[in-house]
């Protein structure tokens, strides 16, 4: 399909992506000027808290946001400006061309259709196979994901299902017609943690297999740490820090990502009066309230006073490691107090 | 699992459960029997009735109950069982025509309303919130007005006042669809609003629409009832039950029964349709189907 494209070229390009969405309280910025780039077979992760954009993000890239919302920049999938579409053009690239994968498996899936018809939707549709053709097809896909006796599963309905296993027909279905670009959004938060592991092995093997590109958009930076190559921490709709995973895991640099990192639960914490889970003060603002600046500036324990006028600089970090701070110096000595990071 | 894959295996099995689950549901079997008794009553008038239900006997008018009138005679001396029978002919056709134009147009107008949102949404709405403003039975009487009394007629006014009903509710339901995840689902795989609206919408909302129907049915029944009895429904000689209430209620006090024969005719169907809807809704939750 993508003969006339060479390998090196971006399968997915996005460029100074914002969205602006209308709330009582005025316009507010969902996504603030994103830029990334994915090549095949590479695998982005999106982290950051409820509220930091990366769900808005994801169904920008679909087409799919709320009625009301506004976008600018562009979306460029396999050579063609998605924002540039009218709606036919992109009912024939989503889940064509672009998948994607829901938080919950549980509500994801019609109640009243046979999982083989819904698997095998997407390829009639956009594949024109006919019916038969069409549900051999998803009963090969259903056993690739790892559904037992497939052929027989096909013809249950969603609820006769288990949780996992419902997740993995929405691969299935999600992948049917070998779309370039995966999303995943939030792909295992519902499901059990056994379950989650054996989910994501099945997903990173599946992007390898296929040479498809992948986002994975988790608030879990275990999840995101086991799964992709690349990471981009988001904040109030930035990309506030980003780069290798390995790179960034080992130098965390922005204070959120910091507090996001020494939010994370620890076996080995001492008991007593460490005992707690930090968290970073404050709460996610209102979009609409968000300071010019950095966003993250309320609740940032080293900001000063340019940080919520000026918005923050990117500074390299180290090659490919991005952070986007006023006070990079400062935060690579820790902002959470000691034992946050190594 | 396996077991559970293939007891709820679609089609022969599956029916036979629901059926079986139906069978138990006391409203259900209580609304269905009614709905049954009304329907095969209208049917059995259609070949045989005790007598031709428009003749008239002046020699036995006001006949008491007895073996050869079982409900007694009217002022005419025409038999009031016939009569009865021969009426639900007209309250079933006046129920299915008047239920169908209602949920063909009000149903098509609501997923549309709620496929498109935006103006068509306002649009829509703002026609039931007026055609709402009227009590049914006023809008009902004016459109009869507008369009001249008679059968046909009064069943288009149950039918037109009908639309607004089904128009709301089908949004209602829609708009709740819409929201669910597999809807976006559908949308992330590439479906239009159409396809959207027929494979994913419309399958989730028929319960809803299904058991409105059987409720408006009932409705349809009553307002024809009062149509007639106002004299602008169905005209004589057309057996109406509306029309034997309105011409008994001058022997009221000499000849009640004349009243009560159709009156009871008009509550059992209405507490048939009724008891049936409520059943149906309860059948047709599949939450409450899974937790049995």
């Amino acid at each position: 399909m993508n003969a006339a494209m060479s390998d090196d070229a971006p399968l997915l390009a996005v460029q100074d992506l914002t969205v602006t969405l209308r709330t009582p309280r005025g316009p507010a910025p969902a996504v603030r000027g994103l830029d990334f780039a994915l090549r095949r077979g590479e695998k982005l992760g999106i982290v950051g808290e409820s509220g930091c954009g990366k769900s808005m993000t994801a169904l920008a890239l679909m087409g799919l946001l709320p009625d009301g919302a506004a976008v600018t920049g562009r979306i460029g999938l396999e050579g063609q400006d998605l924002l540039a579409l009218p709606e036919a053009a992109l009912c024939r690239i989503r889940g064509n061309r672009i998948g994607m994968i829901f938080q919950e498996p549980m509500t994801s899936l019609n109640p009243l259709h046979r999982i083989g018809r819904q698997v095998a939707e997407p390829l009639r549709l956009h594949r024109g196979l006919d019916a038969g053709a069409a549900r051999a097809r998803a009963i090969e896909l259903l056993d690739r994901v790892g559904i037992p006796d497939a052929a027989r599963r096909a013809d249950a309905y969603p609820h006769e299902l288990s949780g996992g296993q419902r997740q993995r027909a929405m691969i299935a279905l999600a992948l049917s017609c070998d779309p370039a670009v995966l999303i995943a959004d939030e792909p295992t938060t519902a499901l059990d943690v056994t379950i989650q592991g054996q989910i994501l092995d099945l997903i990173e093997d599946l992007v390898e297999e296929r040479g498809m590109a992948l986002i994975l958009i988790s608030h879990d930076l275990g999840v995101i740490g086991e799964v992709v190559d690349r990471v981009m921490v988001m904040y109030g709709g930035m990309a506030v820090e980003r780069g290798p995973v390995d790179a960034v895991f080992d130098r965390l640099t922005h204070p959120y990502s910091q507090g996001l990192f020494a939010a994370l639960p620890k076996l080995r914490q001492d008991r007593g009066a460490a005992a707690r889970l930090r968290t970073i003060p404050g709460r996610v603002p209102e979009l609409a309230d968000l300071p010019a600046g950095c966003p993250f500036t309320p609740r940032c324990p080293i900001a000063e006073e340019r940080c919520g006028v000026v918005p923050p600089p990117v500074v390299t970090v180290q090659a490919g490691h991005e952070a986007v701070c006023h006070r990079v110096e400062r935060a690579l000595e820790g902002v959470f107090g000691p034992g946050v990071r190594s | 699992m396996a077991e559970a894959v293939a007891a709820t295996r679609p089609g022969a099995a599956a029916r036979r459960a629901w059926l079986a689950r139906a069978l138990r549901h006391p409203s259900f079997v209580a609304g269905g029997i009614l709905t049954l008794l009304l329907v095969g009553v209208a049917l059995l008038s259609l070949v045989w009735t005790p007598y031709e239900p428009t003749s008239m006997d002046l020699k036995a008018r006001y006949a008491p109950v007895s073996w050869s009138h079982l409900l007694g005679t009217d002022r005419f001396g025409r038999d009031v069982l016939s009569n009865i029978m021969a009426g639900a002919q007209l309250s079933i056709a006046v129920g299915v025509v008047a239920v169908l134009i209602g949920v063909t147009l009000g149903s098509a107008l609501g997923l549309w309303a709620a496929a498109r949102k935006g103006w068509v949404e306002e649009l829509v709405m703002r026609f039931s919130d007026f055609a709402f403003a009227f009590p049914a039975i006023l809008s009902a009487i004016m459109i009869t007005v507008i369009l001249g009394p008679g059968a046909v007629n009064s069943i288009l006014a149950i039918g037109i006042f009908n639309i607004p009903v089904f128009a709301r509710l089908t949004r209602a339901a829609a708009n709740s669809v819409w929201t669910r995840e597999f809807v976006l689902a559908a949308r992330a795989a590439g479906k239009g609003g159409f396809r959207i609206t027929v494979e994913h919408v419309l399958p989730n909302i028929l319960s809803v629409i299904l058991v409105q129907a059987t409720i408006q049915f009932a409705i349809a029944i009553l307002a024809e009832a009062a149509l007639s009895y106002l004299g602008i429904g169905s005209q004589p000689p057309q057996p109406s039950w509306g029309r034997m209430l309105n011409e008994a209620q001058l022997q009221m006090y000499k000849n009640a029964w004349l009243a009560i024969y159709p009156g009871i005719a008009i509550a059992v169907s209405v507490l048939g349709l009724n008891l049936l809807g409520d059943g149906l809704r309860d059948l047709t939750d599949p939450r409450l189907v899974r937790q049995r």
